[in-house]
């Protein structure tokens, strides 16, 4: 193992274990509701960004797929999309239990979550799209663009559309991003790492499934 | 009757335990455990790490 490769994956795991002891020992404000459970912003809010983050890779390697028709980069986008759905199955079930001891509703109508729910139902149809093709290249190139398109819906779906409307989500329906969390400094020193640890955890794992990717391709076509 | 009350106090605080663990209604064990459940899944993305390499270096 080289230096050069590791050493993010190395601060990915360090700024996690990081988090996981001063997101629970270090001071909060003292919010009515919310209590305690503030310090969720450093365990659900973080696997978002990660799950944007890795949808970005993947729409710009689908695009670099388009253009240079490199199966690599297909396995690429695949992967990045992959471990996107895993991070996001993972917010909304912590959202979902956050919720459940907030805003009284595991699933609050919402239209923040019904933008996920929608936008993780796209992403679920380009595995599905992906599975119905037996010839490669054929998969690889419609499932790039079917990606790219997905990536176009979803993005709208979850900044835009609930801050047009009434959201119990902060930073949506007229509100400052955090403002309802009243983060200060004292937390921002966790949550910043938390959101740099969980997006180079995600392409870390992202890598992986990649690289496994590749392995089984190469397997069954020699 | 003094010295007697006198060497129990002492023995009583010679007796060193992880006091701070227990502190706070034993909320530091839950830091641990979290922060060793943390660690061990990193250990575990290694360890996958190596042997993806060890794979892709064998062909």
């Amino acid at each position: 193992m080289t230096l050069k490769n590791t050493w993010w994956k190395a601060l990915g795991a360090l700024l996690l274990i990081y988090v996981s002891i001063a997101g629970l020992i270090g001071e909060v404000p003292r919010l009515p509701i919310l209590n305690e459970t503030i310090r969720n912003t450093y365990f659900h809010v973080p696997l978002w960004f990660g799950m944007m983050t890795l949808m970005t890779v993947s729409m710009v390697k689908s695009f670099q797929y388009l253009r240079k028709g490199d199966i690599d980069l297909d396995h690429s986008a695949f992967s990045h999309a992959h471990v996107a759905l895993l991070f996001g199955v993972l917010g909304f079930v912590s959202g979902a239990v956050w919720g459940n001891y907030t805003w009284g509703s595991p699933l609050p109508i919402d239209p923040k979550i019904i933008a996920v729910e929608v936008g993780m139902l796209i992403y679920s149809a380009y595995f599905i799209l992906r599975g119905s093709f037996e010839d490669e290249q054929k998969k690889a190139r419609l499932s790039a663009i079917f990606n790219i398109f997905a990536y176009a819906a979803f993005m709208p779906l979850v900044w835009i559309l609930p801050r047009v409307t009434e959201s119990l989500h902060p930073g949506n329906g007229g509100n400052p991003a955090f403002g309802k969390y009243d983060m200060d400094n004292l937390m921002k020193l966790v949550f910043y790492p938390a959101v740099i640890g969980w997006i180079l955890i995600g392409l870390w794992i992202s890598n992986l499934k990649q690289r496994i990717q590749k392995l089984v391709y190469d397997k069954q076509n020699t | 009757m003094l010295l007697t009350l006198l060497m129990s106090l002492l023995l009583q605080n010679d007796v060193e335990m992880a006091d701070s663990l227990r502190a706070d209604g034993k909320f530091w064990v839950v830091i641990l455990v979290m922060a060793s459940v943390t660690t061990g899944i990193m250990i575990y993305l290694f360890m996958l790490d190596r042997k993806v390499r060890k794979l892709e270096d064998k062909k």
